[in-house]
C-alpha cells in the first residue's frame, strides 16, 4: 500500500527555521531557570491553580490536536476507506511530534520529576484507582506506538541513504515492521481511545470546583468525540498549510470528504452536550451564569459553525474547509480550557493567568514541534510527491484547486 | 515474525487478568467507612479565640518557617507549603463573627487517595492521610481533587514536596497528641478517637442546641471525614470554607464510572481484538484487489 512518498527537499536553515529555533532556545532558557529555581519562578500556578498553559495546553489540547494520525486510522483501517491513505503518514509524524511534546511538558511540569520513572516500572505501587496513572502509562505506550508506526518512513530514507550498512538494516526491519503493522495499528487505535477519554474523566475528580456547566459524568466520552473531531481539523490544516508552504499539489477533494465525515460527529458532540445538560436540569444556566454563559455559547458556535459550513457548501474550497478546520480546532481547545482552566474555579478571590515565562516556554516548544516537522519532511518520505512543483508556483491557488487531482490513488509517477 | 494473532491476544487477555486481579477496587464502589480505630480533631468555632497558639506549635513540631514577605513575618492566610493549619476569621454581612480552623479534614473516601499515582498519600494507620515523597511525582492531581483545597505545594522549591497536615502522626507514635490540640488553650480543638469525638459534638448541639448551627460538618459531608467541625448559630459552614458537598465521597461517582468501564481490562482487550480482526480483515479485502468502499 505504499503511497509515492518523498522527501520535499531543500535547505534545512531557512530564515523561519532560524526563527522557530530561537524560539526554542529562549525556551530552553527559561526551562534551566525553572529547574534551579522551582515552578513557582516561573509559572503563574499556585496552590488554587496547580495546573495551569502547561497541562491545559500542552498536554490536554496538545495531545488532542495530535489525534490525525488517530482520526485517520480509524477511517483508513476501521472503515476501510483506503482513499485517505495518502494523508496518513504526515498526519501520525505531527502525532508523534504532538505528542512527544506532551509527554516532555509534563517532564516539564512535574515537581519531583526525577521520581517518573518510577511510573511505568513500579507496579506494585500502581494505584488503579488513579486516572492519571491510566493516562501516564497509555499516553507512554502511545508515544512508542506513533515513533514505531512512523519508522517505515525513517527505514525507507536510510534505504535510499548511501551508507550500505543502514540500508541493510533497514532492508531487514522493513520486511517484519510491516507484517507486524496491523498489531501496531490496532494498539494505535485503542491506546487514544482509553486516554483521550480518561484526560476528560481527570476533572470528574474536581467535583464542584468545575462549573457545573462543564461538570459531568459525560466528560469521557465528550473528550474522545470532540478529541477525533480535532485529529480530523489537524488533518485538514496540516494538509493545507504544508502544500501551500512547500509548494506541493494540494488535496482538498479528500479534504473535502473528511468535512463531510467531522460534520456528524459534530453534531453528536452537541447533541450529547445540550442532552446531557437537558437531562440534568442545567439548560437554565446556559443563559444564567454570566461570564460562564458567554464561554459555553462561544463553545457552541464554534461547534455549531463548521457544520453548517460543511453541509451549506456542495463544494468547498480550500481556503474554507481551512476556516472550518480551524473552528473545530478551536472549538475543541476551548472546550479543554473551559474544563481545565476557565471553569475551574476553586475558590474564590484566585486566579490564574499564565505568566509571561510559562506562555514563552510553551510557545518555544511548538516552535521546536514545528522545526522539527519542517525537518523530517524535508529528509523522509512522509509527504505526497508529485513533480508539479514549479507548476504549482506559477498558477495561483484557486487553479490549483480546479485542477482534476484524482480522488484516490494520488496521480504520481512512481 | 512468528508471533500469530491467536497466540498475542491469549497473551494480552492473560495479562489484562492478571492486572484486573491486582487491584481490590477493581469492584464498584461502595461508600466506604472509617477504621474503627478512626481518630480525627473536633473544632468547635465557638469556643476559639482566634490566638494562633496552634499555628505557631504546627510550625514547630513540622518544622515549618513562619512565612515572611518584604522582611515582615506574617501569619498565613491560607494553607500553603509553609502552613499545615491556618486560623482566619470571617465577619458576615451582619457583623456575625468567628474564627476558623483549616488543616486536612482527613476524609473517609479522600480524592487525593484515589488520584495518586503511586499511592504517595494514603490512608494509613488510624485512617490518617499520609504523604510519602518517594512516592510522589509532584503531578499535583491532589491538589486538583481536593474538595476542601487542602494540599499544598513548594512552589518555590527546586525539590518540592507536597505539605500537608497528618495529624501529627510522629507525635502521636511517641504517645503525644497533635501541637495544635495540645496547645489550644481554650480547648477550642480537641483530638480524640472518631466516635467520642462525634459523641462529644452531639453532646454539645444538645446541651445548647441556640449555640450552634445545628450539624455536625464532617460527619457525612463528602463521605465523611475525620476531623469535625461546629460553628456558631447563624454561621453556615460555607461561609468558613467548608463546602456543601452532600454525602457522597467525591471519587464515588468517578471511580464508579471508570471501574464498570476499565472492569477486569476486560473492555480494551476485547476493543483491541475487535479492532485488530477489522484490520486483518480490511487488509486481506485489500489486497485481494476490493479497493475501499464508498465515503
Amino acid at each position: 500500500m505504499s503511497h509515492a512518498t518523498a522527501p520535499v527537499g531543500g535547505r534545512i536553515l531557512t530564515k523561519p527555521m532560524l526563527v522557530l529555533l530561537g524560539l526554542f532556545g529562549l525556551a530552553a532558557a527559561l526551562l534551566l531557570w525553572r529547574f534551579i529555581q522551582g515552578l513557582g519562578a516561573v509559572t503563574a500556578m499556585s496552590d488554587r491553580y496547580p495546573w495551569g498553559l502547561w497541562i491545559a495546553y500542552d498536554v490536554v489540547t496538545g495531545t488532542a490536536l495530535a489525534c490525525g494520525g488517530y482520526a485517520l486510522a480509524i477511517l483508513i483501517y476501521i472503515l476501510n476507506k483506503g482513499r485517505f491513505h495518502p494523508l496518513i503518514r504526515s498526519a501520525i509524524l505531527t502525532s508523534a511530534l504532538g505528542y512527544t511534546l506532551g509527554g516532555f511538558s509534563v517532564i516539564v511540569d512535574l515537581g519531583r520529576f526525577w521520581n517518573v520513572w518510577k511510573v511505568p516500572t513500579l507496579f506494585w505501587k500502581w494505584n488503579f484507582s488513579s486516572i492519571l496513572l491510566e493516562v501516564a502509562l497509555c499516553i507512554m505506550a502511545y508515544m512508542f506506538v506513533l515513533w514505531i508506526e512512523l519508522a517505515p518512513a525513517f527505514l525507507e530514507g536510510a534505504k535510499a541513504a548511501g551508507n550500505p550498512k543502514l540500508r541493510r538494516l533497514a532492508e531487514k526491519t522493513l520486511g517484519p515492521l510491516e507484517k507486524a503493522m496491523p498489531f501496531i495499528v490496532a494498539l494505535g487505535l485503542l491506546l487514544p481511545t482509553m486516554h483521550q477519554s480518561s484526560l476528560g474523566s481527570l476533572m470528574m475528580l474536581a467535583g464542584q470546583k468545575v462549573h457545573p456547566l462543564w461538570q459531568t459524568p459525560l466528560l469521557p466520552l465528550l473528550f474522545l468525540i470532540s478529541c477525533i473531531c480535532m485529529g480530523y481539523g489537524v488533518v485538514v490544516l496540516e494538509s493545507a498549510l504544508s502544500s501551500t508552504y512547500f509548494g506541493l499539489p494540494r488535496e482538498t477533494p479528500l479534504l473535502r470528504r473528511l468535512g463531510r465525515v467531522v460534520a456528524p460527529l459534530l453534531g453528536l458532540y452537541l447533541v450529547l452536550r445540550l442532552g446531557d445538560l437537558a437531562i440534568h436540569g442545567k439548560l437554565g444556566l446556559i443563559f444564567t451564569s454570566g461570564f460562564f454563559s458567554v464561554l459555553f455559547l462561544a463553545e457552541m458556535a464554534l461547534f455549531v459553525t463548521p457544520i453548517v459550513m460543511f453541509y451549506t457548501e456542495a463544494k468547498p474550497k480550500l481556503g474554507q474547509l481551512f476556516r472550518g478546520a480551524m473552528m473545530i480546532v478551536l472549538a475543541g481547545a476551548l472546550y479543554r480550557f473551559s474544563t481545565f482552566l476557565v471553569a475551574f474555579r476553586p475558590s474564590k478571590g484566585w486566579v490564574y493567568f499564565p505568566s509571561v515565562g510559562e506562555t514563552l516556554i510553551t510557545v518555544g516548544l511548538i516552535a521546536g514541534e514545528i522545526a522539527a516537522y519542517i525537518f523530517v519532511v524535508k529528509k523522509f518520505p512522509i509527504l505526497q510527491s508529485r513533480p508539479r512543483r514549479a507548476t504549482v508556483r506559477r498558477l495561483g491557488a484557486d487553479v490549483i484547486d480546479r485542477l482534476p487531482i484524482p480522488s484516490t490513488a494520488p496521480a504520481s509517477g512512481d | 515474525m512468528s508471533l500469530s494473532r491467536r497466540s498475542l491476544l491469549k497473551g494480552l487477555a492473560t495479562a489484562g487478568a492478571g492486572i484486573a486481579g491486582l487491584p481490590a477496587a477493581g469492584q464498584a464502589k461502595e461508600l466506604k467507612r472509617r477504621p474503627d480505630d478512626a481518630v480525627g480533631l473536633l473544632y468547635d468555632a465557638t469556643k476559639c479565640i482566634g490566638c494562633k497558639a496552634c499555628m505557631t506549635a504546627c510550625r514547630e513540631a513540622n518544622g515549618l518557617t513562619a512565612a515572611e514577605r518584604d522582611g515582615k513575618w506574617y501569619d498565613p492566610q491560607s494553607l500553603s507549603g509553609n502552613a499545615k493549619n491556618v486560623i482566619s476569621f470571617y465577619r458576615g454581612p451582619k457583623g456575625e463573627e468567628s474564627f476558623m480552623k483549616m488543616q486536612c479534614m482527613h476524609c473517609v473516601d479522600p480524592a487525593c487517595v484515589s488520584v495518586c499515582m503511586l499511592g504517595a498519600l494514603k490512608k494509613g494507620d488510624k485512617g490518617i492521610v499520609t504523604y510519602d515523597a518517594d512516592a510522589c511525582v509532584g503531578c499535583r492531581y491532589c491538589q486538583v481533587a481536593c474538595p476542601f483545597n487542602v494540599p499544598a505545594f513548594e512552589w518555590g522549591k527546586a525539590t518540592p514536596k507536597i505539605v500537608k497536615c497528618e495529624l501529627c502522626r510522629d507525635r502521636l507514635a511517641q504517645g503525644k497528641i497533635p501541637a495544635c490540640a495540645e496547645v489550644c488553650p481554650r480547648h477550642a480543638v480537641i483530638f480524640g478517637s472518631y466516635t467520642e469525638l462525634l459523641e462529644e459534638a452531639h453532646r454539645r448541639l444538645a446541651t445548647e442546641p441556640k449555640r450552634y448551627v445545628p450539624k455536625v460538618y464532617g460527619e457525612k459531608d463528602g463521605g465523611g471525614t475525620q476531623v469535625l467541625y461546629l460553628t456558631a448559630a447563624g454561621i453556615p459552614f460555607e461561609k468558613l470554607g467548608l463546602p456543601a458537598l452532600g454525602e457522597k465521597s467525591v471519587p464515588s461517582l468517578p471511580e464508579t464510572i471508570q471501574h464498570t468501564i476499565y472492569k477486569g481490562f476486560l473492555a480494551p482487550v476485547v476493543l483491541y481484538g475487535a479492532l485488530g480482526a477489522v484490520i486483518f480483515r480490511n487488509r486481506r479485502k485489500s489486497a485481494a484487489g476490493g479497493e475501499e468502499g464508498d465515503a
